[in-house]
């Protein structure tokens, strides 16, 4: 067994820097690399792709980086381990293994983990009588069933671990947790018993750290931001885990970003709800046990971590159709610009209604006023602000609706308050809206399966 | 006496669903106890006004110095429904780090 294994992260989010997972197996030693390519959202828009194309439905720029990276990744043994592989992780595999023969490799093991994907399941299990009802509102599922666009289990880190007991060079998964891809490599390097719930803990606790990668390294630190160094070349945090379940939270060195207790403890805290009971397939971890130290020069120890048994559900994300939406938005400038601002929604709000179209909400927000604090905005000096933008957004049900209000806002300019600008990118275009729908399914109704697929 | 919250913590928030987490950590235990005993689910509701527009739930992890508040209904709808500019909620706790103790 090994007595330390390092675990990267490469990307915090589908679209994360680019240079980031090469730098992570480039820039020091690191036995894996993890990636979390899914929100919500993500799931709804793959769907979308392999809906028109059915070989679709991955994060396409993940089989690009694994060509950049396969060859350097196989010769330092480091293991791939990532959820890119959306609503198709089988042709994401296999655009890899593709990749692999182009660039003359032999030898390796892409294992995927499959049975996440239930939509085609939905009226089966509907009749059968699993209610999968909205986890927040408990609404029944039977009012959206038919607009759903898909439907995926939340799985954990055991078909991970058993991906790597066959010996597993890359695994792709589907809709597993971003916790799970972190765990997964602890359980199999130091043999840690799945009902071990302190050690599934630590491994679920070190996921999070890592799951919005250069988070927790000094991005996006409302702490003293200005003490964050060279941001420019920040780099992605490293978990370095022991097996008797101490983890210390590092990044490269010869990298920007900083690792503190301040950038950890902001990580911890971040999209969570209840402390004492952070949910996942693997265990349900207390946050509220977790100690934190400094240790100084970029690391910092977690430890004394304690979990509770898992639940007998996997959490199931569903996305639905519900509408359309279109933002606009112009430029006033000085004088008055906030009055002219206000001005032009007026008259906008007039037309629209004039033309008796149809919303679900109209929206109007003053960028560089009240944008992001609404009410909480300090009072401005309406006449001597330099500049604002005024932003509207609609949603209806009614495309055509949101289509003309797209042809709404350019003629603002000849039409309304003067010194405006700020109209290149082109009349706003409806785009859709996609719901999410989260719901609870017993565990003994879906089985992962893990294929191994071997170049060899 | 009045303390700028900014002063004594510093934070981060997200999205879950239409709910805004927004987690406050105090720079030291001194901090940590005047944002246990000042910062209530009742005031983080009342500073919010027009914007948080379901309950404030709280929650204390004195492990690090930090409070955690799930504001409810308060995203617009969330995810792609949201129609706000920060739909994510981002700028949420710098928001309420804007707010002044009376201790």
């Amino acid at each position: 067994m090994k007595d330390k294994i390092r675990i990267a992260s490469g990307q915090g989010f589908w679209g994360d820097l680019p240079e980031a997972p090469v730098q992570q197996v480039t820039k020091g030693d690191v036995d894996y690399l993890v990636m979390d390519y899914l929100a919500e959202v993500t799931m709804s828009i793959l769907q979308k792709q392999k809906n028109r194309n059915p070989n679709l439905g991955y994060a396409r720029d993940l089989p690009e980086l694994m060509k950049k990276i396969l060859s350097i990744c196989l010769k330092k043994n480091i293991k791939v381990i990532t959820n890119g592989g959306g609503v198709n992780p089988a042709d994401c595999a296999d655009e890899i293994l593709k990749h692999a023969v182009d660039l003359g490799i032999e030898k390796l093991k892409i294992a995927v983990v499959l049975g996440d994907d239930i939509h085609d399941r939905l009226d089966e299990l509907v009749e059968a009588g699993i209610e999968l009802n909205n986890m927040e509102t408990g609404e029944s599922i039977k009012s959206v069933k038919h607009k759903i666009l898909s439907a995926n289990v939340y799985f954990g880190a055991m078909p991970i671990v058993e991906a790597l007991s066959n010996g597993a060079d890359i695994v792709i998964t589907g809709r597993t947790t971003d916790t799970g891809l972190t765990l997964a490599p602890m359980i199999y390097e130091f043999d840690w018993d799945e009902k071990d719930y302190d050690l599934m803990a630590v491994g679920t606790v070190a996921g999070h750290i890592l799951e919005c990668g250069a988070q927790s390294t000094g991005g996006n630190f409302l702490g003293d931001w200005q003490s964050v160094e060279n941001m420019a070349e920040i780099g992605f945090p490293i978990a370095e885990a022991f097996p008797n379940g101490e983890v210390i939270i590092t990044k490269h060195e010869n990298t920007g970003g900083k690792v503190s207790y301040e950038t950890v403890a902001e990580q911890l805290i971040y999209e969570i709800g209840d402390p004492t009971d952070y949910i996942t397939p693997d265990c349900v971890a207390d946050f509220t046990s977790i100690k934190l130290e400094d240790l100084g020069n970029n690391r910092v120890k977690v430890y004394n971590v304690k979990g509770k048994p898992e639940t007998e559900f996997y959490k199931v994300s569903c996305s639905y159709e519900d509408g359309y939406s279109a933002v606009g938005s112009l430029t006033y400038s000085w004088p008055q610009a906030l009055s002219k601002a206000k001005a032009a929604d007026m008259i906008l709000r007039k037309r629209l209604y004039n033309l008796g179209l149809q919303f679900d909400e109209i929206r109007t927000e003053f960028i560089g006023y009240n944008a992001t604090h609404e009410s909480l905005a300090k009072v401005i000096d309406e006449d001597d602000i330099n500049e604002i933008v005024l932003r509207v957004a609609v949603r209806s049900h009614d495309r055509d609706a949101v289509k003309r209000f797209g042809q709404q806002i350019a003629p603002l300019i000849l039409t309304g308050p003067p010194s405006v600008t700020g109209f290149a990118g082109g009349r706003p275009k409806p785009s859709d809206v996609v719901a999410y729908w989260p719901a609870l399914i017993p565990k003994k109704l879906v089985t992962p399966k893990v294929k191994i697929l071997n170049l060899s | 006496m009045k303390i700028k919250l900014i002063d004594i913590a510093h934070g981060r928030s997200g999205d879950k669903g239409d709910a805004a987490n927004i987690g406050i950590i105090a720079y030291n235990d001194k901090g940590y106890e005047i944002i246990k005993k000042h910062l209530t689910a009742e005031r983080v509701k009342e500073h919010f006004i027009g914007i948080c527009k379901g309950n404030v739930d709280r929650y204390e992890l004195p492990n690090i110095r930090a409070l955690n508040f799930m504001l409810h209904n308060t995203l617009g709808g969330g995810g792609t429904v949201s129609l706000k500019h920060d739909a994510q909620g981002k700028t949420l706790a710098a928001a309420l780090l804007r707010m002044e103790l009376d201790i």
